[in-house]
């Protein structure tokens, strides 16, 4: 299953691109997961994720923490701690 | 009066116009006793910043901020909610975000508008990036740990 991939702020500038729709490997279960897999890709996205615990994820459009399970994930989001307001 | 109050939600790269949105929410009711608005303003930092860039994520910026609003609209008695949050190329003087709140009495209102405030800070999928007036790239706004603090407050303690 293909899953979207959104990046925002200086996760997006560091990984390079605003999206990418990827085919997660087997064993992808949790948010976890996936930021680990992620920085396995290359240096962009070590960079962008080198402190995966300051990365915030939203599944479809909804905040979830990192033990979330990514199952049917139509979107998921990466980005920084949030600054508007 | 049983109908619950569906709050307005607007994402928007223009500016907006307090007045009108007050007048919006009071025009025609003679039910309100107070409105509280809040106006969030673009400032230049002792002349360090020429700009700031409001990024957003759209779709989610909707959703969590009507999210946000319903919650509130949960918890105090409120007739009227609008919440507006501006995003692209802003500068200083210029306003970024606007929530007005009107309900029979005060303190509601004022409860509610600080409230979306606090957790819009946190929650709200938008991201400021400074441009400095000296020509230099400026980097991404930090999260204050102080914001993060203020909308815990909100939380029952079951949370």
């Amino acid at each position: 299953m293909t899953t979207r991939l959104i990046y925002f702020a200086w996760v997006r500038e560091r990984i390079g691109m605003p999206e990418e729709d990827v085919e997660l490997p087997a064993g992808i279960e949790t948010v976890a997961d996936l930021l680990r897999w992620l920085q396995s890709r290359g240096e962009g996205y070590e960079h962008a994720l080198q402190y995966p615990d300051v990365i915030r994820v939203a599944i479809n459009q909804e905040h979830v923490d990192h033990r979330e399970k990514i199952s049917g994930a139509r979107e998921i989001a990466l980005f920084p701690p949030m600054t508007g307001g | 009066m049983s109908a619950v109050l569906a709050p307005t939600v607007r994402i928007q790269r223009e500016d907006f116009d307090v007045a009108a949105e007050i007048a919006g929410l009071t025009q025609g009711r003679t039910d309100i006793g107070a409105v509280v608005s809040f106006s969030g303003l673009c400032r230049d930092e002792q002349g360090a910043l020429s700009a700031l860039e409001l990024e957003h994520y759209p779709g989610m910026a909707e959703a969590e901020i009507g999210r946000i609003a319903a919650e509130a609209v949960e918890r105090w008695p409120l007739q009227g909610l609008t919440v507006i949050h501006r995003h692209g190329k802003i500068r200083p003087g210029e306003k970024i975000v606007l929530v007005v709140a009107a309900s029979a009495h005060r303190q509601a209102a004022f409860e509610a508008a600080n409230f979306l405030m606090d957790y819009l800070k946190s929650r709200a999928p938008f991201w400021k990036k400074e441009h400095r007036a000296d020509g230099s790239e400026g980097g991404w706004v930090e999260a204050k740990e102080t914001d993060a603090q203020a909308a815990k407050r909100w939380k029952s303690p079951s949370e």
